[in-house]
């Protein structure tokens, strides 16, 4: 564990060193922006509405109470998706979307000697493969989550419009009510770091795959478990941390 | 010039190079061959800087390149074009900006100029034209070339090729050893190429090394081969029926 660890880190700092072309890298990253940010949107979107909804629901069925009002259901559906949810759920569903694409892209290029191509010319392959996916994670990660909280809230409003159980306007009063900046606060750390770890160790796995396309497969797999795993830990971290 | 110097090289317990040395001189076509196991591809390896020798010196033109750091190896890495087996061109890139690669990263060309550049090492290798297609459209034999056209791009003084026939019709074959031999030539590279191909040997070998079981064995030119009495070498070489015949009639 500790071998690999230290292999992980010696990578991260091979993949920071300083560039040998600056527009060429600055090209990279925004083709990797595009692929993780663009291209994940449309999951994003989706699963980010139903969560929502979902939340609201089961929030409204556990505290419909004379005794509670009905506008609790807002604030709590908005706290969940903003501490929770929005970060962590699309972390775990990024990992397995952007994860395993990097890792099986940069599997592939270890597989077909792309990557002895690139250190054979001169080229630092860590730096040219890696920064400019963990740049674009540690920047596209977070918007998605910002889009993933706007989509969610709307998504639990939607519910309240369709099974009146709580009603859109207490929703929306519930989701201005004791507003704590302290929530955003962790969600963009969350989010930062789970970028972050998606990006770096989807990297790690797919750049010391050696074999064929079974490994390739195997790394793919073995990345976003260990992200998943690694985004937990970190989630409680960071909660136990900040809040 | 290039020196390979008492080269040893061990994976875990397996020792799979013992003690290699040899001379590669510039404007021959320096071919390693052996056979499968024998340590040809972990030699080239060794002498690019892919893998570390566990003991053992390699020299670029006098330089110690087993010493160099990654940040050192730079300048001498910009002087080396290589072919790999599998071609190794980048899938997501057209043939062109495959060429083009290494130039937007260490030259300060304007665009007019790389293309142009482009043009250039894609007639040279008979593939006019074909700038915008990408690897995955390209038959096996158009993957050598364009590799070999990468590798020139940038006018290399060292030219590594791995198995540049695996894969490829007997008539394709010719072609890539007459153009990488030709390339040798026009541009003095001092060329390494790893084969257990014999129609390259005996066409193209002005220095062939024989590795056989990690050891070189025999070293010399192809038409030495046929005179050879080194046992080895000789079931190598005449392994088929129709060298065995050539020979007969040499």
């Amino acid at each position: 564990m500790f071998h690999s660890l230290g292999k992980y880190i010696l990578l991260l700092r091979l993949s920071f060193r300083k560039p040998e072309k600056f527009s060429v890298y600055w090209a990279e990253v925004m083709r990797e922006m595009v692929s993780i940010g663009i291209g994940s949107l449309g999951i994003i979107c989706i699963i980010s509405i139903f969560i929502g909804a979902v939340a609201t629901i089961q929030v409204a069925f556990q505290l419909i109470s004379p005794i509670i009002p009905k506008s609790v259901v807002g604030t709590i559906s908005r706290d969940s998706t903003i501490l929770e949810f929005s970060p962590t759920i699309s972390a775990l569903v990024l990992a397995g979307r952007v994860g395993s694409s990097i890792a099986s892209q940069i599997g592939t290029m270890r597989v077909t000697e792309q990557i002895d191509a690139l250190e054979i010319m001169g080229v630092n392959a860590p730096g040219y493969l890696i920064s400019p996916k963990i740049i674009s994670g540690l920047t596209m990660i977070p918007l998605l989550v910002i889009v993933s909280v706007i989509l969610g809230l709307s998504g639990g409003y939607i519910a309240c419009l369709l099974s009146r159980d709580v009603p859109p306007s207490e929703y929306i009063v519930g989701l201005q009510d004791g507003f704590n900046t302290v929530t955003v606060t962790v969600c963009a750390v969350k989010s930062i770091a789970f970028g972050f770890i998606i990006t770096s160790v989807c990297s790690y796995f797919g750049f010391y795959t050696s074999g064929g396309a079974l490994e390739v497969g195997q790394s793919a797999t073995k990345g976003v478990v260990y992200s998943c795993i690694w985004i937990l830990f970190a989630d409680l971290v960071i909660s136990s941390l900040l809040l | 010039m290039i020196e390979v110097k008492d080269i040893y090289k061990t994976f875990g317990k397996n020792e799979v190079l013992k003690g290699i040395s040899a001379t590669l001189k510039p404007g021959k076509n320096n071919l390693i061959i052996g056979s499968s196991g024998s340590g040809k591809t972990t030699l080239l390896k060794c002498i690019v800087g892919l893998h570390e020798p566990t003991s053992g010196e390699v020299l670029y033109d006098n330089e110690n390149f087993t010493k160099m750091d990654f940040e050192e190896r730079v300048p001498i890495r910009k002087q080396i074009g290589m072919l790999f087996q599998n071609s190794a061109l980048f899938d997501s890139m057209t043939v062109e900006q495959n060429i083009i690669f290494p130039l937007n990263l260490f030259t300060q060309m304007s665009v007019a100029e790389k293309h142009e550049r482009a043009d250039f090492c894609l007639e040279r290798v008979n593939l006019a034209g074909k700038n915008k297609l990408f690897p995955s459209e390209l038959s096996g034999g158009m993957k050598k070339r364009v590799g070999i056209a990468r590798a020139i791009s940038m006018q290399p003084k060292y030219l590594f090729v791995d198995e540049p026939n695996s894969g490829l019709d007997p008539m394709t074959s010719i072609l890539i050893d007459d153009l990488i031999s030709e390339i040798t030539e026009e541009y003095q590279t001092t060329t390494v190429i790893v084969t257990h191909d014999m129609n390259s040997v005996m066409g193209i070998g002005d220095h062939v090394i024989f590795l056989h079981n990690g050891e070189k064995w025999w070293e010399g030119s192809n038409h030495e081969i046929a005179h050879t009495d080194n046992k080895e070498l000789n079931a190598f070489v005449f392994a088929s029926k129709f060298m065995r015949a050539a020979r007969e009639k040499l």
